[in-house]
């Protein structure tokens, strides 16, 4: 009788893990994605290598492609560098990138020094695009499909497991279709 | 009853008053002390109770902060990207307190659909980089060309 | 190269506490001398190893070398040196650098200071710290290591530490907070030998008690100096928030208080093994706890690194392990529990008793708040927060009615003391104590509190109890000079700790009630009023620090008329980040802290807004924590805990 009361702090820690482990799953740092599953916000502003001209949604729509909010001052942005780059060379997605608060000169050294993964770069100096998308802060990275909706939202740097996530979604498209 | 039995009924006794006494203790405060959190969509929606303390979490709308030149009121809008919600404070905003940042604010929802705040709390994540960023690192990004 | 000599030192340190934690455990199990005297050589090898790894990465910081992609996260070049080398402990995976070494410290501390314990014992105990360091290296290697670098190319200069820990406070907090912590893993371990070999005497308890004390303190310090520096460096003039990552740092102190307590009555009468046992796992397992909290993200918290659902598994697993483990040796092993006592109603033990349960359910109240809103997260139930009201709530209570235990535990004996002999000794402190608790607020504020007259009265019932029975002492001694030599060091530390529990609960009650403040926009030449003295804004002008800039506000401070001090307080705006920072500027006092702290600039920097604080008696709070913290250290100077096992009992003196 009394050797089982001597189980009861083991049965607690069993409740408490389980709660705790319940606890891991539920991220209470997650972001209200208001925009998944709907069309990526209109905007018009200037590529970031020509100052002159004007890209809207419609240069990139009418394909699956990745969205990467990156900019110079972003220490991370450069780990997921490498990632974007054997992206782009795999030629798997094109990559549109998002050069966000950042300085157009710094931008286009940045590209020229470390390689451009990117199809085109829309240049966002106010951030008015990015508070548009909810963005959080750089890299993020977002999986439109071929309508334009965002289908995927990555926080953070783009490691090669979340790269390998991304394809499983972008492979279900293309099984769909066929 | 043998002096044995009784000391041991009474052991009982007061662990069970105790124990009632303490849980009682923690339901009636927790019942008391615990904020709900509303997003500002659902409190935009009415969803969230008029003078009863609430959190509310959102990012500080870019331009909507807005000072009263003689005292130390304060009003901003605060917005999940989908409906936004007009916020008033009196005091020391947070230092990581900034327009386009994520705070959560505690307070009461008055009459007129403000959110009246008493206490404003940044968010903050070390890994959130600002994009004001790195004087020095630019310099020397610079210095580099 | 450096950084590859930390990592490579540290899949050694790994590699030896493998060994330790397999070795001498064997050796022990099958009785083999050779196997368990492994134990001492591998705990040395450990700690040279973990030093290495320490020493690289505090080289990595010291150099600059920001190819080192934590040290380019957590430092820049124009951060002065002594915060370069404490932001070593800034981040997640260096402040976990920072456990194993500790834990790798207190590890050979055993193997050396331990040679009154028996090679078997000594072999499991020192086995048990290599298991935890295993699991902890491990963790280190596989998701945290502070020495991967950024290639092929990396930044030219680092992303700076948060300003808020650029201060003293950082160099020793977490240090000394991370000894208590990982401190109880000693005590722990001794419980699990224990309960291995099967041997449940009173020895273990002796054994394992000046560790605990030890560690105990350095907790206490180590809660004590973050409570001081969140009050000076945060600018809000609060000492205790309540927030998660306080509570995971509470509530290891509380069930060690209770440990220490009841390691007391282990060792001395030999009641409540099983429960002493239990404490043990639980001081180390909430400290594993702690560190779930902290480091997974479930938790949002001002102190909480980024979340990391890899690093919250690994660390669920490392808790598991261990308190699952342990607790079911415990279930299995643990000596049966009696209901046959041979202590009455009115005897220390059932005061010791009390109090263990009384530190036990604050720890739970403690534990359910902290973790409240996880649960009904969990449950689907909604996103809530649980407020300080609650802890104040649940705790001042439990809190006043253990001192009012504590003030009778002093004056009753082991065994039985009868109820005359208590009441003769204690009728005189109560009536003093209630006395002065009714007077006080008269005297010091502007009537009657009830808060204040239970706080004051309970304060110096404790105080007023322990100097009566140490007067007690002295009355049939022949000599004042020998009775005070002849009593023990553990008797002083015991009353150092409960007169620390009574000062830190006058600054509590006396800063909670009396305080003032005033949030108040100030021009050029305003003054406002608080408490007596008048505070005079005579602008700001800047002034620039080694990676800052800042506005420095004066501010003349008068009392009647005349003259107390000048007070600096800044708006720092760091380089780098371009972080704003509030800080204050105190003039402390041992009855009143003046602690002034600048808002923000109003209408373009004519006026700004300053935040006026009159903080009473708020460093007793911090003062009663270090009575308490060396109260614990004194106990172990006792000279019971020194002899050795060849020695007979009277050879020290």
């Amino acid at each position: 009788m009394s050797r089982l009361l001597l189980f009861i702090p083991l049965l607690l820690f069993f409740v408490l893990a389980a709660f705790l482990w319940k606890g891991l799953s539920i991220d209470p740092r997650e972001l209200p994605s208001a925009l998944l599953d709907k069309p990526f916000p209109e905007f018009s502003l200037s590529p970031l290598r020509e100052p002159e001209q004007i890209v809207t949604t419609k240069d990139f729509i009418g394909q699956p492609v990745l969205v990467n909010v990156w900019a110079t001052w972003c220490p991370s942005c450069r780990q997921e560098h490498e990632q974007l780059l054997a992206i782009s060379q795999s030629g798997e997605i094109p990559i549109i990138g998002l050069n966000y608060k950042d300085e157009r000169e710094l931008a286009l050294n940045w590209l020229q020094q470390l390689g451009n993964p990117y199809q085109f770069n829309i240049y966002d100096v106010d951030g008015m695009l990015g508070l548009d998308l909810g963005v959080y802060g750089a890299p993020e990275t977002y999986l439109l499909d071929a309508q334009g909706i965002i289908r995927y939202r990555h926080v953070g740097v783009l490691t090669a497991q979340a790269w390998q996530d991304l394809k499983v979604i972008i492979k279900g498209w293309d099984s769909v279709k066929n | 009853m043998t002096p044995k039995r009784k000391k041991r009924l009474t052991i009982i006794l007061g662990l069970v008053f105790g124990t009632a006494l303490i849980v009682g203790l923690v339901m009636f405060s927790l019942s008391e002390n615990i904020n709900l959190f509303y997003s500002t969509s659902q409190i935009a929606n009415g969803e969230a109770p008029v003078g009863t303390r609430i959190r509310a979490g959102g990012m500080v709308v870019d331009g909507s902060v807005k000072r009263s030149t003689d005292s130390l009121k304060v009003q901003f809008a605060l917005t999940d990207y989908e409906q936004q919600v007009t916020v008033e404070f009196t005091g020391i905003l947070p230092d990581l307190f900034r327009e386009g940042q994520g705070i959560i604010a505690q307070g009461k929802m008055d009459a007129n659909g403000i959110f009246q705040a008493d206490e404003v709390l940044a968010k903050h994540d070390e890994n959130y980089m600002p994009p004001e960023i790195a004087e020095s690192m630019k310099k020397k990004q610079e210095a580099q060309k | 190269m450096i950084p590859e000599i930390g990592e490579f030192a540290l899949i050694i340190a790994l590699f030896l506490s493998a060994v330790l934690a397999l070795v001498p455990m064997y050796g022990a199990a099958t009785v083999n001398e050779l196997w368990m005297s492994y134990a001492k050589p591998l705990a040395k090898g450990q700690f040279l190893f973990m030093l290495i790894s320490f020493i690289c990465l505090g080289y990595a910081f010291s150099q600059d070398d920001f190819s080192v992609i934590y040290v380019a996260q957590h430092s820049n070049s124009q951060m002065p040196i002594q915060f370069k080398l404490s932001a070593i402990w800034g981040g997640h995976e260096g402040s976990l650098l920072l456990w194993a070494f500790i834990l790798s410290g207190w590890t050979l501390a055993v193997s050396l200071f331990s040679r009154s314990l028996p090679l078997d014992m000594l072999a499991r105990v020192l086995s048990v710290m290599g298991i935890i360091a295993t699991g902890f290296i491990s963790f280190l290697l596989v998701t945290s290591s502070p020495f991967l670098r950024y290639l092929p190319s990396f930044p030219e200069d680092g992303a700076d530490l948060n300003p808020l820990l650029q201060d003293f406070g950082l160099i020793v907090h977490p240090p000394m907070l991370y000894m208590g912590y990982v401190g109880f893993s000693v005590a722990f371990s001794f419980a699990i030998a224990a309960l291995l070999s099967g041997r449940l005497d009173t020895a273990w308890a002796r054994w394992s008690r000046s560790w605990t004390n030890i560690a105990w303190a350095f907790l206490g310090l180590g809660i004590t100096l973050g409570s001081w520096w969140a009050y000076y460096e945060l600018g809000w003039g609060g000492w205790w928030f309540w927030d998660p990552v306080e509570n995971a740092s509470l509530m290891p102190w509380l069930v060690g208080t209770a440990l220490v307590h009841s390691l007391a009555a282990t060792e001395k009468r030999g009641v409540f093994k099983s429960w002493t046992l239990l404490l043990a796992i639980f001081a180390f397992s909430l400290s594993l706890l702690g560190t779930f909290l902290v480091r997974s993200g479930v938790l949002t918290s001002v102190h909480a690194f980024a979340s990391d659902p890899e690093r919250g598994f690994f660390i669920l697993m490392l808790l598991a392990i261990t308190m699952g483990g342990s607790l079911t040796l415990y279930a299995f092993k643990a000596p049966n529990v009696k209901s046959e006592s041979n202590f009455s109603w009115l005897s220390r033990e059932v005061l010791l008793l009390v109090n263990n349960v009384f530190l036990t359910v604050m720890a739970v109240t403690v534990l359910l708040g902290t973790l409240y809103p996880l649960l009904i997260d969990a449950l689907g139930a909604g996103k809530i927060s649980v407020g300080p009201p609650y802890f104040n709530a649940v705790f001042v209570p439990i809190m006043g009615t253990m001192a009012v235990a504590m003030g009778i535990s002093v004056a009753v004996r082991w065994r039985e003391t009868s109820t005359k002999v208590v009441i003769d000794k204690l009728w005189l402190p109560a009536a003093i104590s209630i006395l002065c608790g009714l007077i006080f607020p008269f005297f010091y504020g502007s009537g009657f509190d009830f808060r204040v007259f239970i706080g004051i009265s309970v304060s110096l019932w404790v105080i007023s109890t322990v100097i009566t029975e140490f007067i007690g002492k002295f009355r049939n001694a022949q000599s004042f000079s020998i009775k005070l030599k002849q009593l023990p060091f553990s008797y002083y530390g015991m009353m150092l700790a409960h007169i620390g529990v009574a000062v830190t609960a006058i600054g509590i009650t006396l800063v909670s009630t009396y305080s003032e403040e005033r949030d108040i926009r100030m021009a050029k030449g305003d003054s406002v009023e608080l408490a007596g003295y008048q505070f005079i804004f005579q602008g700001t002008h800047v002034v620039k620090g080694p990676n800052y800039v800042a506005d420095q506000a004066t501010i003349e401070v008068l009392e009647s008329g005349t003259f107390v001090v000048t007070l600096h307080p800044e708006k720092r705006r760091y380089n780098v980040k371009r972080n704003m920072m509030t800080e204050a500027d105190i003039d402390a006092g041992l009855f009143r802290d003046l602690y002034v702290a600048l808002g923000e600039p109003l209408n373009n920097g004519e006026a700004w807004a300053v935040r006026v604080h009159y903080k009473p008696y708020v460093r007793w709070l911090w003062l009663g924590g270090i009575l308490m913290a060396l109260g614990g250290l004194l106990t172990v100077a006792d000279k019971r805990y020194r002899q050795s096992k060849a020695e007979p009992e009277d050879a020290y003196v």
